[in-house]
């Protein structure tokens, strides 16, 4: 077991989203042992493990698709008890799933408000739920306008679109309804390098934006190209918390695997 | 895109070449006549593709909806010969029935997470052996004039059409407009199209469909009641047809079976292609055995073109 926790604190920015003593059990199987974790705002926490090291499993915590059986989640320091995704995304935390949660038949616009749709005013819009489509189109386009997605049309089905620009489209959909963390579980996992080369521009300005992101990534070129700080987790804990610069990829690798067991 | 565009115009041109076929095969079909007869037989084959359509686009299917339109009909019908009910009551009382199966095809979907393919085969045979229990298999007669109201006709442009034809284009545009535009037409395509995105973007899914499989059993109420008005009768021997009929309108209406993709517009174009078979076929003086055999044969074919189409795209 990796005993030796190192956290590193290299600037004062505070943290927005925190957990500590995390732990889920399935029957025998322990996913989570007292995970904690930290992001700070406006920095990018790449979270790297192995396969089974309960980096989903946190992750699922942090976004309410999993309730921990024990443990606490802060959001700007107040306990947060999140038991559907719906609940963390009403406190801010948005999450783009690996298998991108998009509606491939359905518009650009209809999926940037799918599930929060602009009604329109009045009785229609109160009783109906009767959309305000101009407003709705309008807005999805200055939102991927202002994280430079191209697209030609707004109105275009989401199925038209290559894998890239999908992934552009739910990073855009997180980072347009965030107030404070956007998650995203191996964004470039299924893209060639031109389209990951874009995706990974896009994850930088919605850092710049001022907003905390979470990546979950096995490229380790990628974390080290866009992480400000690494969480390592290992054996349903967090082995390490690290400074990019502070740690070579090898390092890295070695605290993932256990083969050195602290950095 | 414009091949997309072409591909939806491909119901309506269907329908034009049936006609077109018909109209060489016998004399009689292109008569304002048989223009009001196609009209009056297509209602309730409209109204019951509805329920059918909102079904699918959830990627579920319906086959229980023939069997609830026969059940409904005796409900109300027993209800008003027999029980001696008032007749709006009797018919509030058969469309709450057939809504309350849908409910709970819809329960057994979302709470106990059967196929709706499964589900709707046992209250198909369920609704198809209460029909017969409780009217001995025997056709109600001696109705309140209430019931053949919607059968009745009134002129328009030289030809006549039924209160039903004028409810179920109602019912069409009232389905057209809540699907296209509020949210919960949103959600359900959403639901049809991924249902895992559609729960993680925070749509209640289950709510969804179980609101869909109710509305759709509501639907098959009121075409029981468009069934009852144009035959006079309760008949518990309807319905037989019909599930078929309505999932064959639905396809040929561009429907995707796979849930998500489709028009309720289609779904009118494909009920009316049917009952232009169905009509055209009996002209020619072809046997309803037959005309079974073509429905058959044309589902497939719809179904095929709707595969390959989609693969070429």
């Amino acid at each position: 077991m990796v005993e030796a926790q190192r956290v590193t604190i290299a600037d004062n920015a505070p943290v927005v989203l925190q957990a500590r003593g995390l732990r889920k059990q399935y029957g025998h199987v322990v996913a989570l042992d007292g995970a904690d974790f930290d992001v700070r705002a406006g920095e990018i926490l790449a979270v790297i493990g192995d396969n089974g090291a309960g980096k989903s499993s946190l992750i699922k915590a942090l976004s309410g698709a999993l309730i921990p059986d024990e443990g606490e989640i802060r959001l700007d320091g107040a306990v947060m008890r999140f038991r559907s995704p719906a609940d963390a995304r009403a406190a801010g935390i948005e999450t783009v799933y690996q298998d991108l949660a998009l509606a491939p038949a359905m518009s650009i616009a209809d999926n940037l408000f799918l599930g929060r749709e602009v009604r329109s005013g009045g009785l229609a819009g109160t009783l109906f739920r009767r959309l305000d489509r101009a407003r709705m189109q309008r807005e999805a386009a200055d939102a991927l306008a202002a994280l430079g997605v191209n697209i030609r049309s707004i109105t275009q089905a989401v199925e038209t679109l290559s894998g890239g620009q999908r992934q552009g489209i739910a990073v855009a959909r997180s980072a347009a309804f965030a107030r404070h963390v956007v998650i995203l579980d191996e964004p470039t996992a299924a893209l060639g390098v031109r389209e990951s080369g874009m995706v990974l521009d896009l994850i930088r300005r919605v850092r710049d934006r001022g907003l905390s992101v979470v990546l979950i990534s096995h490229n380790m070129p990628h974390v080290f190209d866009l992480a400000d700080r690494i969480h390592i987790q290992r054996l349903g804990k967090r082995a390490a918390l690290v400074n990019k610069t502070e740690i070579t990829m090898a390092e890295a690798v070695g605290v993932m695997t256990g083969a050195s067991l602290s950095v | 895109m414009t091949l997309r565009r072409l591909a939806a115009l491909g119901p309506v041109v269907a329908l034009f070449v049936a006609c077109l076929f018909f109209a060489v095969q016998s004399p009689r079909f292109l008569t304002l006549g048989n223009f009001s007869l196609i009209t009056q037989q297509v209602m309730v084959v409209g109204v019951l593709a509805i329920g059918q359509t909102l079904v699918i686009l959830t990627a579920g299917i319906d086959l229980s909806c023939g069997m609830l339109m026969a059940l409904g009909g005796v409900t109300m019908t027993l209800l008003a010969g027999k029980a001696g009910m008032s007749a709006p009551v009797a018919i509030a009382a058969g469309i709450g029935a057939t809504t309350f199966a849908g409910f709970l095809n819809g329960m057994l979907v979302t709470r106990v997470k059967l196929p709706p393919f499964i589900v709707t085969l046992g209250t198909m045979n369920i609704a198809f052996a209460l029909t017969q229990i409780t009217s001995s298999s025997q056709t109600v007669t001696d109705l309140p004039a209430l019931f053949t109201t919607l059968g009745t006709t009134v002129p328009v442009f030289g030809t006549r059409i039924a209160y039903g034809t004028v409810v179920m284009l109602l019912l069409y545009a009232i389905a057209w407009w809540l699907l296209r535009e509020t949210a919960g037409g949103r959600h359900l395509y959403a639901v049809g199209n991924n249902r895992e995105a559609a729960r993680l973007s925070g749509i209640d899914t289950e709510r969804v469909l179980l609101v869909v499989y109710t509305m759709a059993g509501a639907l098959y109420g009121v075409a029981s009641l468009l069934a009852v008005a144009r035959t006079g009768v309760g008949d518990p021997q309807a319905g037989q047809t019909e599930n078929l009929d309505t999932v064959t309108a639905v396809v040929l209406g561009g429907t995707s079976l796979f849930g998500g993709r489709g028009v309720i517009v289609g779904s009118l174009v494909g009920a009316l292609i049917v009952g232009v078979f169905r009509n055209g076929l009996t002209l020619m003086g072809v046997s309803s055995v037959y005309q079974i055999l073509v429905t058959g044969v044309l589902v497939i074919l719809a179904v095929a073109t709707d595969q390959w189409s989609r693969r070429n795209a």
